[in-house]
């Protein structure tokens, strides 16, 4: 079945699979959104502990995501992985260390004699929160502005800076899509608060800190996806590949591309109507299925702008023939045939979790539940 | 060629992958067997109704879940790192390595981390049937992450079911199937999972024993006792057997490695095994044709080792010095030669790769050398081989003595695993036998030794992996690619930096870990409540 797809084919399927999990990665980064907010929405220990524990059971998800999304990429661009790990060191250690620490976090947070006590593991929380989406954001951003790095004959990579990737965070462009994410992430993870706690006080509280963080999402996330459009962008010639800059290339991509384009304007109208309905009505509690799904609408065709359309996907300013594109980055022929046939295995992950995501939310968290001794606290 | 390797950036990458490696395998093994262990406890339970058995369920469930955090929280970094500090690695088997990972993340991360909550979240929320159910799925899960990174890790040992393509100058997989069952994968798997079980049952053998040192919980250990050690004795059978099928396949693949595990320097018929040994002088540095091993003591077993590689008391055993100086009676190739060989694999793919744009002609011809079958067994084979190359005869030698492991830690690794591997059968036999009897109670010291044993377990356990991983050495792929081109071009400073980043977060995780640990445990089953 897939053996007879072209190699072109196959990394096109590839990079839909990798922008797909990239997409659900972002929805799911409502856990690091919420974690950012535990103290401003809970305002007594109770309060919190709800928080803490209507996020624990679902931070396995995002972190699972993560992993996969990072083993998927590294499966299918292997040059990808080798580039920007090897060369990016500071910004991927940096996102590293902020998931080890969430990573012990809930399980330890409210366990008697845990050393480090409460207050650490949330502040944990805290920088998870903060570092991972606003680092994964501009990480990202990347693809559209570039890299300093050469790749050689062998494909060996070099980094050109000794930043080794903290240069991205000085940008302005990448900046204002890491904090469009770190918003969006706060937003996402007030809609889940409201969806899954029954708790007057605390819905009170996260519907009208909607207000505060809706805003400055869409102000940078507007910025971002405007400049995005203006700018230069990374194209390259089918016929020689080679690569050069070309003026409105993300924009002629989207409209080269009516389906992206479809499905980006969705996604961004999905967004903004789970947040303003959330806002406006107290009855909307599933504003979180609509900004969530319109993130993964909106995130899934950012990533296609990027990849197709002969468009280098992570590019290098340095020495711009070094940049890679899904076609010069990517696995074999075979080594992609094989793992299609695994990715036929997601439609089945995809529908347990869904299952066992709705036996366990089926009622939604109170204060009764966090005194019950038969389940398990954080 | 070695003067222009930063060594330091070698080093502090190597230090690092071991920190965080060994780091992660600390907690792995006993989520691979804890797992099991709560599927049996909470069958029975399911099966009798007997609130005894839920609480014992519920016990070690949650060790499990503290176990299992700080698992995921390491197992991450591995991840990480093989593109943060082995990027050429991560290119030159990326095609085959990388695919294991995926499939990993897509079978069996997901697997687990979904019904672990079900596990953790679902009690009276979902039936009885479908929580065991999901306490099965997340053991399985667990034993399938095992899986897909020990696959890719038995290919870096033997690599099997690829080809060199020099466009790319990367190995491609030819066979999915060849690199997933070569022999090396189907026994690390069984041997790596088995210990993992082994240690799950001393650890819980031992915590029991520790209750009924205390007089405390008595039913409530007893009955852990006699799930563990059941398991324990079947888990220890097959440990003992896949690790004599691991040594047997490593004779064949990897001799240099068997050589060293047993510091053999000249080879023999009729080998005798050290069952074993204390070195008086340690044989390792610096390396040459005169050194020999010293060892103060040592006792042997005669012809076993001959018997332990080939099935067969007369065969003959090749010695490190057989390896490296070559050994004409008994056609083993010169480490000299193959260096030759390497190197010169290594300039052809060089010459092909500048005749790219000048010489279409010598491009298609050394092209074709690489789809040649006789020159890729005869000459590509060596390509790591290469990097170690000298114009000088004299260095060349020196070089050849290079490709040599660290031999006394790959021989006392290996003798502590396989000794305390002994301990570990007796112990469980014994205390089965005990708690049958309706005897254990008073065997003050039968209860000591299960408790003392517990940090032997891991002991054991990491002893494996420093066998495995130091024996492998220089090579991260067997042959192909050595330790020092394996990795990314950064500043060793910055390594330098997250190695001691790792080390502080590592050692504040370890401690809180086993203060949380020791304090769940000290509550014991009832009283640990459920916060
Ligand atoms: C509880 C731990 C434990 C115990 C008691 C044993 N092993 Fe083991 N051994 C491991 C835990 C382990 C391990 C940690 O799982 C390793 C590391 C890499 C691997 O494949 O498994 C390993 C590796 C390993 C290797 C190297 C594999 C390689 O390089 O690929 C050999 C030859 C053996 N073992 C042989 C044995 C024998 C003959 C034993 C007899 C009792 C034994 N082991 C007991
Ligand atoms: C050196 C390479 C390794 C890498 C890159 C790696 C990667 C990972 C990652 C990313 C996780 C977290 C998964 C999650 O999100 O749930 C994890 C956990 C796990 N890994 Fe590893 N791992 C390595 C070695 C091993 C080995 C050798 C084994 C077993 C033989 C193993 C078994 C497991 C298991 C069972 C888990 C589940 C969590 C736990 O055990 O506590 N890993 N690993
Ligand atoms: C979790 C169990 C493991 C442990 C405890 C372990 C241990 C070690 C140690 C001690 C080293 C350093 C050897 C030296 O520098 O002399 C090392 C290196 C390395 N291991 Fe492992 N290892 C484990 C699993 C794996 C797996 C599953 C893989 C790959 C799939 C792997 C890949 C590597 C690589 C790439 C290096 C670095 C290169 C080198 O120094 O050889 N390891 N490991």
């Amino acid at each position: 079945m897939f053996g007879e797809l072209s190699h072109l084919a196959l990394q096109q399927y590839w990079w839909v699979i990798v922008s797909l999990l990239g997409a659900l990665l972002v929805f799911l980064m409502f856990v690091q959104g919420g974690q950012t907010l535990i103290y401003t929405i809970g305002k007594t220990d109770l309060q919190r502990t709800m928080l803490v524990n209507t996020l624990g059971r679902k931070w396995e998800f995002t972190f699972t995501t993560l992993v996969t999304f990072g083993g998927a990429f590294f499966a299918s661009f292997p040059l990808f992985y080798s580039t920007s790990f090897g060369g990016a060191y500071w910004v991927w250690i940096i996102i590293l260390f902020a998931f080890v620490l969430q990573a012990v976090s809930y399980e330890f947070r409210t366990r008697p004699n845990n050393f480090f006590g409460a207050k650490t593991f949330e502040t944990f929380l805290f920088i998870n929160g903060l570092i991972g989406t606003i680092f994964i954001g501009t990480a990202v951003a990347t693809f559209f502005t570039g890299s300093a790095f050469s790749v050689n004959d062998m494909n060996q990579s070099q980094w050109e800076l000794t930043t080794h990737g903290l240069e991205a965070a000085f940008n302005l462009h990448n900046l204002s899509l890491g904090l469009a994410v770190f918003f969006l992430a706060r937003v996402l993870g007030l809609l889940y608060f409201i969806n899954s706690v029954q708790h007057e006080e605390i819905e009170k509280r996260a519907r009208k800190h909607l207000l505060y963080n809706g805003i400055p999402f869409v102000v940078f996330f507007l910025t971002f996806l405007i400049w995005l459009l203006l700018r230069d962008g990374f194209a390259v010639n089918p016929q020689t590949q080679e690569v050069f800059m070309e003026p409105y290339k993300y924009f002629h991509n989207l409209i080269a591309m009516p389906v992206v384009l479809i499905m980006l304007v969705i996604g961004v109208i999905a967004v903004l109507f789970g947040l303003i309905a959330s806002i406006l009505t107290n009855k909307c509690t599933r504003g979180i299925w609509s900004a969530g799904g319109g993130t993964v609408l909106t995130v899934l065709s950012l990533l296609m702008l990027a990849g197709f359309n002969n468009t280098a996907f992570y590019p290098s300013t340095y020495d711009l023939q070094s940049s890679l594109t899904i076609q010069n980055s990517s696995s074999s022929h075979f080594t992609l045939t094989a793992m299609s046939y695994v990715s036929l295995l997601v439609p089945f992950v995809l529908a347990y979790i869904v299952y066992v995501w709705r036996a366990i939310n089926n009622k939604p968290i109170d204060e009764d539940e966090m005194s019950s001794d038969d389940l398990h606290v954080y | 060629m070695l003067e222009n390797i930063d060594l330091t950036l070698v080093n502090w990458s190597r230090a690092q992958f071991a920190l965080t490696a060994m780091f992660h395998w600390l907690f792995v093994p006993l989520t691979l067997g804890l797992g099991f262990i709560v599927a049996f406890m909470e069958s029975i339970y399911v099966r009798t109704g007997d609130l005894e058995w839920k609480r014992i369920t519920k016990f070690w469930m949650k060790l499990f879940g503290i176990n299992f955090a700080i698992g995921v929280a390491t197992g991450i970094i591995l991840e990480f790192e093989f593109g943060t500090n082995w990027s050429n690695y991560s290119w030159f088997v990326g095609d085959i390595f990388g695919a294991p990972l995926a499939i990993e993340g897509i079978m069996a991360f997901f697997l687990e981390s979904t019904f672990i909550a079900v596990m953790f979240f679902g009690w009276g929320k979902v039936s009885k049937k479908f929580h065991l159910v999901a306490t099965w799925l997340t053991a399985i899960g667990a034993n399938l992450s095992a899986l897909w990174i020990l696959v890719a890790n038995a290919w870096m040992q033997n690599p099997v079911g690829m080809k060199f393509n020099p466009e790319t100058a990367r190995n491609e997989m030819v066979n999915f199937w060849d690199v997933f069952l070569s022999e090396t994968a189907v026994n690390k798997f069984l041997h790596t999972t088995t210990s993992g079980y082994v240690l799950a049952s001393i650890f819980v053998v031992g915590i029991s024993s520790w209750f009924l040192l205390k007089k405390r919980h008595i039913l409530f250990a007893k009955r852990s006792i006699v799930i563990a050690s059941v398991f324990g004795i079947i888990s220890s059978a097959m440990l003992i057997g896949t690790g004599d099928g691991s040594a047997r396949e490593i004779a064949r693949n990897q001799p240099m490695k068997f050589a060293a595990m047993e510091s053999l320097m000249e080879g023999q018929t009729q080998a005798p095994l050290i069952a074993v040994g204390l070195f008086g002088k340690a044989p390792d540095d610096p390396l040459n044709k005169d050194s020999e091993s010293d060892f103060l003591v040592k006792i042997e077993i005669p012809n076993m080792l001959s018997y332990m590689a080939f099935l067969k008391v007369d065969a003959f055993v090749p010695g490190i010095k057989d390896l490296v100086l070559g050994n004409e009676v008994r056609n083993i190739m010169s480490y000299k030669e193959k260096i030759r060989r390497g190197y010169e694999a290594q300039q052809t793919l060089k010459a092909f790769k500048e005749s790219k744009n000048s010489d279409p002609e010598e491009y298609a011809r050394l092209k074709a050398k690489f789809n040649d079958k006789e020159w890729v067994d005869n000459y590509f084979r060596y390509f790591g081989y290469g990097n170690y190359y000298d114009p000088d005869p004299e260095q060349l030698e020196l070089n050849a003595f290079k490709i040599v492991p660290p031999i006394s830690m790959s021989f006392y690794a290996f003798h502590i695993m396989v000794g305390l591997g002994m301990h570990f059968l007796l112990l469980f036999v014994v205390l089965l036998w005990l708690t049958a009897r309706n005897k254990i109670e008073d065997k003050k010291v039968v209860l000591y030794t299960a408790l003392w044993t517990i940090p032997l377990a891991y002991v054991a356990s990491q002893a494996g992996w420093i066998v495995a991983e130091v024996g492998r050495q220089p090579w991260v792929i067997q042959d192909l690619m050595p330790t020092m081109s394996a990795v990314s071009k950064i500043d060793s400073t910055s390594v330098m930096i997250t190695f001691w980043l790792f080390t502080i977060t590592f050692v504040g995780l370890a401690i809180a870990e086993v203060k949380i640990m020791t304090k769940q445990i000290k509550n014991g089953p009832k009283e640990g409540g459920d916060k």
